[in-house]
């Protein structure tokens, strides 16, 4: 299989102003993903991963360095245009599910195609096709409150798969789900993975998404302390 | 916008209680304005059509000397009706009315009063003043509601009344009331006596005199030497001051109305933006940009003014055709010294409705907008976290 970089980050520094002074939450990190991976950020609270996964989701900006995404450069997307690059290119998947409470199954997963120009009957496949693959079609009426956490975050999964994103981040995916739910989820994204080569990239410290990472990069005081490939993930 | 709209009444309808309780005192304050405004328009149709009935006609011609606010020019203001006039009086297109000052003496008090002498077939006006026409020796007078409780008097009652004639020399006559008359209308009865025309240019010796000239629908516009034309809105201007100053008066009750329910909203948004801040940042997270989540929560405020049009409709139009029908009895119109009849029946009019709905529904946009920008200066990785204060 041909690999191709799609995240390139180079000497990115990422630091925030507390009191006087500032805190240094990446500390000139430099990175590259390719397509299909199924990679991981690991390293305890503070080491920065869920502010480069922000980064790359252009949620938020360097404070210095590059980083491309899509051969484009996060820093210098406007407002609207990193909108659009989070609305077809990116899924976002939070431990905390961030589903919308008055809307249902079907809605929650439809809404990120609300902003694209799809007509109702594109949409509508779309949304089942994404809710066959998490297994949820039964479920579609149901509201976010009617659902277990693990069907939550399995909506939230196929909310960020139905755009066929290329990249889908995910912050501590499990980190609300017991073991066997946390399984299913990861089998789920893996199968999607493996299936959509979208590339996946965590933020966790749980050592159940670890198992199935093919890349482990740790992070330590904002710094790679080690990246290195799994030779025999889980699947 | 449909997306906007679509989002905002899914939020709006899931938030439950807290809607429906911004949405009523809305809705209420909506209802109040119309409601409000339509018994004041209501009123001032009656109130000009019942002065145009019982005073004022289509408008008067009046002696240049004459001004209504000062009785010492009312002894010189009259003048002699040229041929043209007594035509136009005869075919009953105008009606004469000689005014003069006078003393009434009832039951031994006395009374300033001003007579007015006018012709008993007239037309024109509403005044029953047919009974003036009598011709038995008697001098007969007709008086208004309010006259007769100041002057204590009633039907068939004698009156002795005292005035000048047109050299200055006091003479005195007995008059008998022969009709007392109900109208809303202050200004044709307030301290007024009615006598026959002819009567009262006899009792001064002004032949073919009159003060002013009452106008009829069917007196055709035109200008008549040495009498000045005063039209409607001049002869009304009183009146519109009082609507004018009741509406200003009763604005500030509507708008403390509509304050309240705005604050209410403002609020909701308030609160809204601030236990919603996951959600913004994961609308924002799904590819909206942050003024498009600025849209969506001032439609979702903005939309509180639909609901509550919605909601208004829904009882004010059966509550407003019913008072439409049977009117609001006030009881008190008799009494006051302001053209108000006994039963209001409020107007309301389609200019009223959609500007009342416009007023609610920009004002309610506008204050939902205000909250709202603080999502514009949000950052998503701070909403996510529900991290902002």
């Amino acid at each position: 299989m041909e690999n191709h970089s799609i995240i390139k980050i180079e000497n990115l520094v990422k630091s925030f102003p507390v009191g006087k002074g500032e805190f240094i939450a990446l500390d000139n990190l430099s990175l590259g993903f390719e397509k299909g991976e199924f990679a991981g950020l690991v390293g305890p609270s503070g080491s920065g991963k869920t502010t480069l996964l922000n980064i790359i989701g252009s949620l938020d900006t360097p404070s210095k360095g590059k980083v491309m995404v899509l051969d484009k450069s996060v820093s210098e997307l406007t407002n609207r245009q990193s909108a659009q690059l989070r609305n077809k290119h990116i899924g976002f998947i939070f431990q905390t599910f961030n589903l919308l409470p008055v809307y249902n199954v079907f809605e929650n997963v439809e809404f990120a195609l609300l902003l694209q120009k799809m007509s109702a009957n594109e949409r509508k496949k779309a949304v089942m096709d994404a809710l066959e693959w998490v297994g949820l079609t039964e479920k579609v009426k149901s509201r976010p409150s009617m659902l277990s956490g693990g069907e939550c975050q399995r909506v939230a999964i196929a909310r960020s798969m139905v755009k066929r994103p290329e990249i889908v981040l995910a912050d501590e995916p499990t980190a609300n789900l017991d073991s066997k739910n946390s399984h299913n989820i990861l089998q789920t994204m893996k199968n999607l993975n493996r299936e959509l080569k979208t590339t996946f990239i965590f933020a966790t410290h749980d050592e159940k998404v670890m198992q199935y990472l093919d890349r482990i990069i740790s992070l330590e005081d904002g710094k790679v302390s080690k990246d290195e490939k799994v030779k025999d993930p889980k699947n | 916008m449909m997306l906007a709209l679509k989002l905002a009444f899914k939020n709006l309808l899931g938030a439950g209680l807290r809607t429906w309780l911004n949405v009523s005192v809305l809705s209420f304050a909506f209802v109040l304005i119309i409601f409000f405004n339509g018994m004041i328009d209501g009123w001032n149709r009656q109130g000009r059509k019942d002065t145009i009935a019982w005073e004022t006609g289509k408008g008067q011609f009046w002696h240049p000397e004459y001004d209504r606010y000062d009785p010492y020019t009312i002894q010189a203001s009259n003048g002699l009706m040229s041929d043209e006039i007594l035509k136009e009086t005869e075919s009953k297109r105008l009606v004469p009315i000689l005014v003069v000052q006078a003393t009434a003496f009832p039951q031994g008090r006395s009374l300033a009063v001003i007579l007015k002498g006018i012709d008993p077939m007239l037309t024109v006006l509403e005044l029953p003043v047919s009974v003036l026409s009598s011709d038995n020796g008697i001098d007969y007078a007709v008086i208004g509601k309010r006259m007769a409780e100041a002057a204590k008097l009633k039907v068939g009652d004698k009156l002795l009344i005292r005035w000048r004639d047109k050299n200055g020399t006091f003479d005195a006559r007995e008059i008998q009331i022969a009709e007392v008359f109900k109208c809303d209308v202050p200004g044709a009865d307030n301290g007024q006596i009615y006598l026959s025309l002819q009567t009262l240019q006899e009792m001064m010796e002004l032949k073919n005199h009159a003060t002013y000239l009452v106008a009829g629908e069917e007196f055709e516009d035109r200008e008549l030497e040495n009498w000045v034309f005063r039209d409607l809105d001049f002869l009304l201007e009183d009146f519109n001051k009082i609507i004018s100053a009741k509406k200003a008066g009763g604005s500030i009750m509507q708008i403390f109305m509509l304050l309240i329910a705005l604050i209410a909203i403002f609020d909701t948004q308030v609160l809204s933006i601030f236990r919603r801040q996951k959600e913004i940042g994961t609308y924002i997270a799904l590819g909206m940009t942050r003024m498009q989540v600025v849209g969506i929560f001032t439609v979702e405020g903005g939309a509180h003014s639909i609901l509550a049009t919605i909601l208004g409709a829904m009882y004010g139009i059966p509550l407003f055709l019913f008072l439409n029908k049977v009117g609001i009895s006030f009881g008190v119109g008799q009494g006051m010294d302001i053209t108000l009849a006994e039963t209001i029946y409020p107007y309301y009019s389609i200019r009223l409705i959609i500007s009342t709905i416009l007023l609610v529904v920009v004002s309610a946009t506008i204050v939902s907008y205000l909250p709202s920008r603080k999502i514009s200066k949000m950052k998503p990785t701070d909403a996510l976290k529900g991290k902002l204060q």
